[in-house]
């Protein structure tokens, strides 16, 4: 018995003496951009305000989480006139839909430091279950994510009415993002 | 005496780019203060469109016009006059190539690439630029204004020649009438 709680001991340790948990977003070392494609031009953008609550040990991929929240008043499409419009009802509806999120679900380790978070994204009271691919940098005390991908604008009914069709702004939209996260 | 006219292919460029300018120019100055909309975009694709056009078309004309000495002017046009002739030529020339340059220019530092009918991208010279954006754009617009002052006074000139010295002027751009030859 002694033994057992001798070696459950250890046990308990050995991850604890090797944990370097991510837990706090550094947000000027973070980022959220997405690329959009306007007959056949790409612009970039991006959300200038999203919080998050992140924690994440390289050593327990699977026990990994994250959500995020991003104020979608805060985009920048690229153009001030743009900016207006898409806070309005046809687009995000930012009134009444003020913040996206994402909440991560299961965490897959894809080996070297890609990684494969599966979550939900809920936009103007939609949700859609997302794939998101990472990469991950460690660097000391903090750690860089990487990554992107694509959502469908129409699955979010992001863009309305006369904006419904995608011949002028298409319906894919890249979502990039950098998320520097330093451990405590 | 017989008019000595353009060829037919500085008469086909010259009208073409007519009817291209004009449209651009009306199209330029409809769209910029139209609300945001999808025409709006749609609008602002189209003039970059036919803007990437009217610059091609350009130095093809540019090309033939080097090396196709146009017809003289008349010997009765006093010194001053064929001077006057010569420079606002000259000037319509430079900005038809000085006013797509500023638009791609402008395009590129308001962070929108051109992309020439939505198929082939042309590179970005400028990095995003607020301020730089903004100052093409002024750049842009007086160059249009100048243009269309310059194109005023070729139109002006060309009735002039046409209505009141009666010569041969606005006649040699003009497509030959059959019994001419």
């Amino acid at each position: 018995m002694k033994r057992l709680t001798l070696a459950l001991a250890f046990a308990a340790l050995i991850p604890i003496a090797n944990a370097v948990e991510y837990t706090q977003i550094q947000t000027d070392k973070s980022a959220i951009n997405f690329v959009y494609k306007q007959m056949g031009v790409a612009v970039d953008g991006k959300f200038k305000k999203f919080s998050s609550q992140l924690s994440f040990d390289p050593a327990k991929p699977t026990a990994a989480k994250a959500s995020f929240d991003v104020e979608l008043g805060s985009v920048d499409t690229g153009a001030p006139e743009g900016d207006q419009e898409v806070a309005g009802k046809a687009w995000f509806n930012t009134k009444a839909f003020p913040t996206a999120r994402f909440v991560s679900g299961t965490v897959k380790a894809l080996g070297g430091n890609k990684y494969e978070v599966a979550g939900q994204l809920s936009i103007k009271g939609k949700t859609q279950d997302v794939v998101v691919p990472a990469t991950f940098t460690a660097q000391g005390n903090t750690g860089v994510f990487d990554g992107s991908f694509i959502i469908r604008r129409a699955d979010f009914t992001i863009g309305e009415g006369s904006w419904a069709k995608f011949d002028i702004v298409a319906n894919d939209v890249q979502i990039k993002f950098r998320i520097t996260a330093s451990s405590k | 005496m017989a008019v000595k006219h353009y060829t037919g292919t500085a008469k086909v460029l010259h009208w073409l780019m007519a009817i291209l300018l004009f449209g651009l120019l009306a199209l330029g100055s409809y769209m910029q203060d139209l609300p945001l909309s999808p025409e709006k975009l749609q609008f602002y694709s189209w003039h970059k469109w036919a803007g990437v056009s009217a610059f091609l078309l350009v130095l093809l004309r540019l090309l033939w016009r080097i090396t196709h000495r146009p017809p003289a002017l008349p010997e009765t046009m006093p010194k001053l006059l064929q001077f006057a002739a010569h420079a606002g030529h000259l000037a319509l020339y430079g900005l038809m190539l000085a006013i797509p340059l500023s638009g791609w220019l402008m395009s590129s530092a308001k962070g929108f690439q051109t992309v020439w009918f939505g198929v082939l991208p042309i590179p970005d010279l400028l990095d995003k630029n607020k301020e730089l954006g903004d100052l093409l754009q002024t750049v842009h617009m007086s160059l249009n204004l100048l243009f269309v002052v310059v194109l005023l006074g070729h139109i002006g000139a060309a009735l002039k020649h046409h209505f009141i010295d009666k010569d041969d002027i606005l006649i040699r751009i003009l497509p030959r009438h059959s019994k001419e030859n």
